[in-house]
């Protein structure tokens, strides 16, 4: 009974630190190295690289979600420090421009077949 | 109709353009000038040469406080140091030292050689509690006021000009 007991709680822990690990690594490619030439923090092995890889570690392991750890970098750095760019105020414009231009472009294509279509 | 397809066309493009055009004056070198105006966090920092740690709340206690990230292996560091001598006899002004992922051996030896500006010297030896200030290379310094808030911010060694202008800010 111990032995299940004690494979049971290893598997759990083992279970855990990868899922943190996964989580980790996740987040470190959607962070930008500040003091690299277009390299995620995942990449980089820059002194500023290493140290945001130790705090991410420790925020994962303090048990900090994704979004609560991009706030925090991002509060610290700016919204630069991330890859994908949060869909705020000053961004909209940002995400939805290729949806507006689309659908934009397939009323202009729509006009154009009716209009050759009534010739 | 032609025509008026030719206007959408041209504006599409000329609308482009412009965003392309905009896009490409900006400036894409990181900048931490956001972080101004912004209060600092309640950071608690080894001290360097003794036990326990400073709380960056007793910051409040002075009118203004210079913040300086350094360590005894960085060579702006070097030579800047002169400039944080020039401003450590300023009465209002208090400079806190964080050593940065350094040596105490060198770091010592640093301020034995160069003098020490510092009023209170701390450590973060693995560089992790310098994130919270947005730190990303040294030297770095940060000029706060008793609100706790950031005034100014230098990334690289500062100079005769901005020490000229830490001096206006705190003689006023």
């Amino acid at each position: 009974m111990k032995i299940l007991s004690i494979i049971i709680i290893l598997l759990f822990n083992n279970t855990i630190s990868f899922s943190n690990e996964n989580k980790k690594n996740e987040i470190l490619k959607n962070l930008r190295c500040l003091v690299c030439q277009g390299q995620t923090i995942s990449d980089s092995n820059s002194d500023f690289a290493l140290t945001i890889k130790d705090v991410v570690d420790e925020k994962v392991n303090e048990g900090l979600s994704k979004k609560e750890i991009y706030s925090f970098l991002s509060d610290k750095y700016g919204d630069w420090i991330l890859f994908n760019t949060p869909l705020k105020k000053n961004s909209y414009f940002l995400w939805f421009m290729p949806y507006i231009l689309f659908i934009l472009g397939g009323v202009f294509l729509y006009l154009v077949i009716k209009k050759r279509a009534q010739k | 109709m032609k025509k008026k397809y030719l206007v959408i066309i041209y504006s599409i493009a000329i609308f482009i353009f412009f965003v392309l055009y905009l896009s490409l004056g900006k400036n894409k070198i990181y900048s931490t000038q956001d972080n101004i105006g912004k209060k600092i966090p309640e950071v608690q920092l080894n001290y360097f040469d003794k036990d326990g740690h400073f709380d960056t709340k007793e910051i409040s206690n002075s009118k203004f406080t210079l913040l300086n990230f350094w360590a005894s292996w960085c060579g702006p560091c070097r030579k800047e140091h002169k400039y944080l001598m020039e401003l450590s006899v300023s009465s209002n002004l208090i400079i806190i030292g964080i050593n940065f992922k350094d040596e105490k051996k060198n770091a010592m030896k640093f301020l034995s050689e160069m003098g020490n500006p510092f009023s209170v010297l701390t450590t973060d030896f693995d560089g992790k509690k310098s994130i919270n200030f947005g730190i990303y290379g040294i030297p770095e310094t940060i000029l706060i006021n008793e609100d706790l808030k950031i005034i100014k911010k230098y990334v690289g060694p500062i100079d005769d000009k901005d020490v000229r202008q830490i001096k206006k800010i705190i003689n006023k």
